[in-house]
């Protein structure tokens, strides 16, 4: 072993780091003390839990604005939910807007599902700290929340002039009345997805699901906002509104059944695609975007998408600004430019997902005739009601505890 | 703490001191100089969290305000949490007691051989052993959805010889048993090894001079040298094998969850569920704490600590 030398450090900045550590020694002791005392203390401030929003009299504080010396938007999205090139490992209508505006933004794909990315956050926001996002995306109940705990900031419709290009049906929802603090990402629908060469046949309705060749190959989704409802819905209930805690348990105790009957493997989330790539599982309950993202992936066009016969749900993911954001303006920029019919249509043809732009079908029809006459992507008022398909209501707050808490049940957990 | 209040009445000599009796002071501090980084890291990383995680379990939930909660003395959530979540409780200790069981099976032979028989192989039996741990853990978990896949080599030969009830591995507590076995399996192998590898092999020979035969001098000789091994690795399965909810997600089905499990769904898919994930976690940590007391105090392991 060489022998251990102790050099000075020729660095100054590194030199005067020493020295300063040097000084500190004498007061180590009274460091030390102040360490485990000021510890503790803070750990039991810390603890504190934040406390409730006032309510809706209090007015609401919002962080001071940096928009325009910090030219920053960051953006928290779902997987698979923004077109991506596989060549250049961008999204490039993302690219042009960085270009057009000059405002640096940055995409992650962060959110695994509504729960456990706002549990992750919530202490932060709840606390008014950074989350790292200028803008998230959540699901119409989830944003419901958001809303009702005063955890986003208004949106002020007058520096998105493209805003109005939303469509119709969309503009006045339960839970943000007059689309005051959001403004819709994508739409969706859920419905059964399987293969039809290995199925061997057409599936039609949910209790075509139940045969025994698919028992122990079906996947449900973990959302009972679209498991339990397609259940209910089968059972001849409106799902819109009308039902209660009955009905719910109702349709419940149909999927508990089929999951001891040992039809249902798994209630699974957004992972249910692996177990459809590797044949574990072949029929579900699933989300629509995915089955195309399926067949583009697997090259097996066998991968079908149906609305059940008695209804199928849709959702909507909406963007907003959480109320940590100092980069209000440069996130509303951002919704603005993708209220662009043209760069909407470049985004519904990569996702596949219901587009919420007015004149994006036009737009699209231009560059892929065929697509833009996708029901999945541009349904017609016609077709939502023919094949009943329909939204999950809000609910309140005690609803909402009690029915994840039966579901999380159901889910052995 | 305690070793933190003593350095602090060591160190009350201070600077004025004639020089040897600072000497004599710096020469006791040492030994708590040398605990301190291990003493502040454990106290800011592990009892503050602790304290917190135990406010955190006795708060109460706002009134109207799911999601909220204010601080309380709320033993509730702890009878909640040992009520309505017993069968997660049973099946985390006994999915964790069979997988230890299993590993036990399986290390004691290998670690046997590699100690006694290996020979010139033993380097390269170690390094077999240890060469997972090279891929993350729950890389190695979702490979054995793969492999144990429907489709797959095991399952279809299975299934062909209608061995397999269900039609599938995965999502079975077979799955999630065996997933555990695997993935603590070397922790079992590695402390065992070690206390055969250093027996005194002169005392398991005069096992065979005093007319013993090799079953006999297993049983009274060599089992007995290597219980340190055998207690050190039976706590090291069993302890991350009860709290791990990993296989039981990636391998089991819905009505194969462990505690984990459900600590995980009350903090991130419950609207308030944290009171009561953070008295689930107590309750595990006491419970198993309790176990393993009760297990080193019967089984004795001088020689382990």
């Amino acid at each position: 072993m060489a022998p251990f030398r102790r050099r000075p450090p020729a660095d100054p900045a590194v030199r005067g780091l020493v020295r300063a550590a040097r000084g500190s020694q004498l007061s180590r002791r009274s460091l030390l003390g102040g360490t485990a005392l000021g510890g503790v203390a803070a750990a039991l401030s810390a603890c504190a839990p934040p406390t409730p929003p006032a309510g809706g009299a209090a007015a609401l504080e919002l962080p001071t604005d940096v928009s325009g010396t910090d030219k920053v938007v960051r953006w928290s999205n779902w997987t698979a939910y923004l077109d991506y090139d596989e060549d250049t490992k961008k999204y490039p209508t993302l690219e042009a807007f960085i270009k057009d505006s000059g405002i640096r933004a940055t995409y992650s794909e962060d959110i695994e599902d509504n729960d456990s990315y706002f549990n992750k956050i919530a202490p932060q926001l709840r606390a008014k700290q950074d989350v790292g996002a200028d803008i998230f995306v959540f699901t119409d109940w989830m944003a419901n929340r958001v809303v009702r705990e005063q955890l986003c900031q208004p949106l002020e419709i007058i520096r998105m002039p493209n805003a109005s290009n939303l469509l119709d049906s969309l503009k006045d929802v339960s839970f943000d009345p007059g689309r005051t603090n959001s403004l819709t990402w994508q739409s969706g629908f859920a419905g059964i997805g399987y293969d039809k060469s290995k199925v061997g046949k057409e599936l039609k309705s949910l209790d075509d699901l139940w045969t025994p060749e698919l028992k122990g190959r079906i996947v449900v989704l973990s959302e009972f906002r679209d498991t339990v409802a397609i259940v209910m819905q089968s059972q001849g209930v409106d799902i819109t509104g009308g039902w209660g805690r009955t009905e719910f348990e109702k349709a419940v105790a149909v999927i508990e059944q089929k999951m001891s009957e040992g039809y249902i493997r798994r209630i699974k989330g957004n992972s249910y695609l692996e177990d459809l790539k590797s044949g574990n599982a072949l029929a579900g309950i699933v989300w629509s975007g995915d089955l195309f993202v399926l067949r583009a992936e697997t090259g097996n066009d066998n991968w079908q998408f149906v609305i059940p016969e008695s209804g199928g749900t849709l959702w909507s993911d909406n963007m907003m600004v959480p109320i940590t954001s100092t980069h209000r303006k440069n996130a509303m920029a951002l919704m603005n430019y993708y209220y662009d019919p043209a760069v909407a249509a470049e985004v519904a043809a990569w996702v596949n997902y219901v587009c919420p732009v007015q004149g994006a079908q036009e737009e699209l029809a231009k560059s892929d005739p065929e697509l833009a006459q996708s029901p999945f992507i541009f349904p017609s008022a016609d077709y939502i009601k023919d094949n009943n398909i329909q939204g999950f209501p809000a609910l309140s707050p005690e609803d909402d505890q009690a029915y994840s808490a039966i579901w999380q049940k159901v889910q052995g957990n | 703490m305690s070793a933190l209040a003593h350095v602090g009445q060591a160190g009350g000599g201070g600077p004025t001191d004639p020089a040897p009796a600072q000497e004599r002071a710096g020469r006791s501090w040492l030994p708590y100089l040398l605990l301190l980084p291990g003493a502040l890291w454990l106290f800011v990383f592990f009892v503050i969290p602790l304290l917190q995680l135990f406010t955190v379990s006795l708060q109460s939930q706002f009134p109207g305000y799911p999601g909220y909660y204010y601080r309380d003395v709320n033993f509730s959530n702890y009878l909640r949490a040992l009520t309505d979540f017993a069968p997660q409780f049973g099946r985390s200790l006994l999915f964790a007691g069979l997988a230890t069981f299993f590993a036990f099976c399986l290390a004691y032979p290998l670690a046997y051989a590699m100690a006694f028989k290996a020979g010139r192989w033993r380097n390269v039996m170690l390094i077999a052993v240890i060469a997972p741990f090279f891929t993350s853990f729950i890389l190695r978990t979702v490979a054995w959805r793969q492999i144990l896949a429907d489709e797959g080599p095991v399952a279809s030969t299975l299934n062909a010889l209608h061995l397999l009830p269900g039609g599938h591995i995965t999502e079975t507590w077979a799955a999630v048993v065996a997933g555990l076995t695997y993935n603590f399996l070397p922790f079992m192998v590695l402390p065992i090894y070690a206390s055969l590898e250093r027996a005194d092999h002169r005392v398991i020979e005069a096992g065979g001079d005093l007319y013993a035969n090799g079953f006999t001098t297993f049983r009274t000789v060599t089992l007995p040298m290597s219980m340190p091994g055998v207690i050190a690795g039976t706590l090291l399965t069993f302890i991350p094998a009860a709290g791990d909810y990993v296989n039981a997600d990636l391998l089991g089905a819905d009505n194969t969850k462990m505690v984990g499990n459900v600590i995980e769904s009350q903090f991130f898919r419950v609207l308030g569920g944290f009171p009561v994930a953070a008295a689930l976690s107590f309750t595990l940590m006491a419970l198993i704490l309790a176990m393993v007391f009760v297990y080193v105090r019967r089984f004795g392991t001088e020689e382990l600590l």
